[in-house]
């Protein structure tokens, strides 16, 4: 722990690496806390049928996330009078039920009104299946006044009440537990707000800020799983290819040379293919596709690792304390995992997060090219395409490339100073000119 | 010397051979075979492509076929090589087969059309990267701690970090579109090449120049450099004969994993800039499922740059004589 000190003392000179690993920080706690913060809905469309540019409002009242109930008339009001007294109507038997009064908004044209419909600001806790329950007891109350003579309802009959609003489902694609907590907090912090379209919005009119935040969840958590998959396999490869030492030592390292050699990116490609067939035998297995994918970039990026714990174990597998473990009669597996494996602690700090980016960079590059992330799900990378496919001389919507650029240039620009930063610190004999990296 | 060159070649045999058996049993695990995935076809049909493209065979048989020459067929054994009568020549013959979607054109005609202009575009990006990236990385080593060498670091830490569509994105915005100098995409002139060159260089251009700046530190501060300056040598002198030669060492060994990263950034490169290239080729196979393509490019690829590294290995090895043949590494 002597050495985490030092090395944290050395990393505090490093000014740059320091600011990135407080700004990468903030990009995690942003994405961990996306649904907390006052952004559009990511996801909910406006088809406005073109990309907006980026506006310097504030922030506006819109209702991204609303339970709306959709009350269809069979024939427009005769007068406005009589609209408004029905509205009024529908009005009070909502809030009467739902104890909140909703916002009325009239569909179909100035002339003729086709339907009404009654918004409530989202609540978490009222899922699709509640909310036409909820449709239905308007429905049913809706009726009971009718016969009763209190509403007149315009061309006579039933009045059709039907549950037709975004839902956390619609305005956020599936929310976890955790997430729709988050949501509350935010309703209950934000109420109506959300900010203006800072960044613009694409062109089926969803907000490009709130994709982007939403994105970096997708991006970060592929980045973060693929380099823990990667470190597992790295480490203990090489920690055993170390730790044997000797001819099996020497086999599994030209292994990895020759691996070295293999341009990964065009395995990978292969492989996803390949996954794609197999897509409701592993959804069965209760392996998803996101998993599948960063379990692939996990292995194609655990190469350097290996390299790099097997050449520590080397040394360390020489000191005297591992010598005595062994004279003491510890197993090998206790040595392994007990003596050589907490030495090896800043080493695979400084490679984690080296790979990182690597991995990143593959989601990326994957998602561009249409193997990646897929579509209700988005991810920088996803972004990017997005905005490349957009761009044309007739109308240039510069701000979608430069939305996504700004949030994957940034963070990888971070990690690969925070990574070097690191490594000059905790790993002084490999200097960042001289190590060797293919793509 | 002998020892060392047919060491590497062996190790070179070995990587091929583990990369064509992977694909091949990566290839025929894929469910229902290549021609189930498009659309039902009458059983006989079916019965009959299979018997055409061996998939009825044993697989051992299928293996054999696919790697050598050797012709299975019913005619005995012999050479074959592709000629027309039989539709896998086999990989050692240089036939990878029948492209399943392209009808009437096999791998080796789509390769035959694509790899110029992959490698036209390759070639000049690999340019690109060692003529802005080795003057940068000397200028920077020269200029030590200066701002210039400061501005140079950090261009080329920001071109190691951006992903090349990313740069591409805001080229295209700026060059095509807000200032019109330049196509935005296309093939056929000279003038198409700029972006698509330099997009795919700019990441290898900046990692040139990272190593020759570490490499040309590292020479500068050698006995032998302080000597060729005592000797009243002047400063060009010095580091034109002396330094350099050295000094690049480490570019010339990452050349070959820059040709790796150049190929696979030729896969976006050219999706982005309509490139009729490999790569664009290779992409497309993979989302159609043209899967005889996919791995008939992943192969091609596959070969170029471990022959690429292997080549590397060698030349670096007879150039610095400070490495012995005998222990590989």
């Amino acid at each position: 722990m002597r050495l985490a000190r030092a090395a944290w003392r050395r990393l505090r000179r490093e000014r740059a690496a320091l600011a990135c690993l407080v700004f990468l920080l903030g990009i995690a706690l942003v994405a961990l806390l996306a649904p907390l913060l006052p952004l559009c809905s990511p996801v909910a469309l406006a088809l406005s049928g073109e990309p907006r540019p980026p506006e310097a409002v504030l922030g506006n009242q819109a209702w991204p996330q609303r339970v709306s109930l959709r009350f269809e008339l069979f024939e427009s009001p005769r007068s406005r009078e009589s609209l408004v007294r029905l509205e009024r109507t529908l009005l009070d038997l909502v809030r009467g039920i739902a104890g909140e009064t909703p916002r009325v908004f009239r569909l179909g044209t100035g002339v003729e009104i086709r339907a009404l419909e009654l918004a409530l600001l989202y609540r978490p806790e009222l899922d699709p299946a509640r909310g036409s329950d909820l449709a239905a007891r308007v429905a049913s109350e809706l009726a009971r006044a009718s016969q009763d003579g209190k509403l007149r309802i315009p061309g006579g009959g039933d009045a059709r009440v039907t549950f037709a609003g975004l839902t956390a489902q619609d305005a956020y694609g599936p929310l976890g537990r955790f997430d729709r907590w988050l949501l509350r907090q935010r309703l209950a912090l934000f109420g109506f707000f959300q900010t203006g379209h800072w960044l613009g919005t694409d062109a089926k009119g969803r907000d490009l800020l709130a994709r982007c935040v939403f994105g970096s969840r997708v991006s970060l958590s592929v980045a973060l799983a693929g380099a823990l998959v990667s470190l597992l396999v790295g480490v203990t490869y090489g920690a055993l290819a170390g730790y044997s030492g000797g001819r099996t030592d020497e086999r599994l390292m030209r292994l990895v040379d020759v691996l070295y050699a293999i341009p990964f990116l065009f395995v990978v490609i292969f492989v996803l293919t390949l996954l794609n067939e197999y897509r409701s035998e592993l959804a069965r297995l209760g392996i998803g596709r996101m998993s599948a994918f960063f379990v692939v970039l996990g292995l194609v990026t655990w190469l350097t690792m290996a390299r790099v714990v097997r050449g520590q174990v080397l040394v360390l597998r020489q000191q005297e304390f591992v010598q005595a473990a062994r004279v003491l009669g510890a197993s090998h597996a206790r040595i392994l995992l007990v003596h050589v494996l907490p030495h090896l602690l800043g080493l695979v700090v400084v490679y984690l997060t080296l790979t990182l980016p690597s991995v990143m960079l593959y989601e990326a590059f994957l998602s561009f090219l249409g193997l990646g992330v897929e579509a209700p799900q988005v991810s920088w990378g996803l972004l990017a395409a997005d905005a490349l496919d957009a761009l044309n001389p007739l109308r240039t919507a510069w701000w979608l490339v430069l939305g996504p650029a700004l949030f994957l240039g940034s963070t990888l620009l971070a990690l690969n100073v925070l990574g070097d930063g690191l490594r000059d610190a905790l790993d002084p004999r490999a200097r960042s000119g001289a190590s060797r990296s293919g793509a | 010397m002998t020892r060392f060159l047919v060491r590497r070649a062996l190790w070179f045999a070995f990587t091929l051979w583990l990369v064509v058996s992977l694909s091949f049993v990566l290839m025929r695990s894929v469910r229902g075979g290549p021609f189930s995935a498009e659309r039902a076809l009458h059983p006989s049909i079916e019965r009959s492509l299979e018997a055409r493209y061996h998939l009825d065979w044993p697989l051992w048989k299928q293996y054999l076929q696919y790697l050598g020459p050797l012709d299975w067929g019913e005619h005995g054994h012999r050479w074959a090589g592709g000629d027309g009568a039989h539709p896998y020549g086999g990989i050692l013959a240089l036939d990878l087969g029948p492209s399943f979607k392209y009808r009437d054109f096999s791998v080796d005609d789509i390769l035959a059309q694509s790899v110029p202009i992959s490698a036209t575009l390759g070639a000049l990006a690999l340019l690109v990267a060692l003529v802005l990236g080795l003057p940068a990385g000397i200028l920077a080593a020269v200029k030590r701690g200066t701002w210039l060498d400061l501005a140079l670091r950090c261009t080329a830490t920001l071109g190691i970090a951006l992903p090349n569509f990313v740069i591409a994105g805001l080229l295209v915005l700026a060059f095509a579109f807000g200032l019109g100098l330049l196509p935005p995409a296309g093939w056929g002139e000279p003038r198409h090449l700029v972006l698509p060159a330099f997009v795919l260089g700019a990441p290898f251009a900046a990692y040139v120049a990272r190593l020759t700046r570490a490499g040309m530190l590292e020479v500068l501060s050698q006995d032998y450099i302080r000597t060729a300056r005592a000797k009243g040598l002047s400063a060009r002198t010095v580091l034109v004969r002396h330094a350099l030669r050295a000094g690049i060492l480490p570019v010339v060994s990452y050349l070959g994993p820059a040709t790796a990263g150049i190929l696979s950034g030729s896969l976006v490169v050219e999706k982005i800039f309509a490139i009729p290239g490999l790569g664009a080729h290779f992409v497309n196979s993979a989302l159609n499922r043209d899967y005889t393509l996919a791995m008939g490019v992943t192969l091609f690829y596959t070969v170029l740059v471990v022959a690429l590294n292997t080549l590397v290995d060698v030349v670096y090895t007879l150039l610095d004589p400070r490495i012995e043949l005998g222990t590989s590494a």
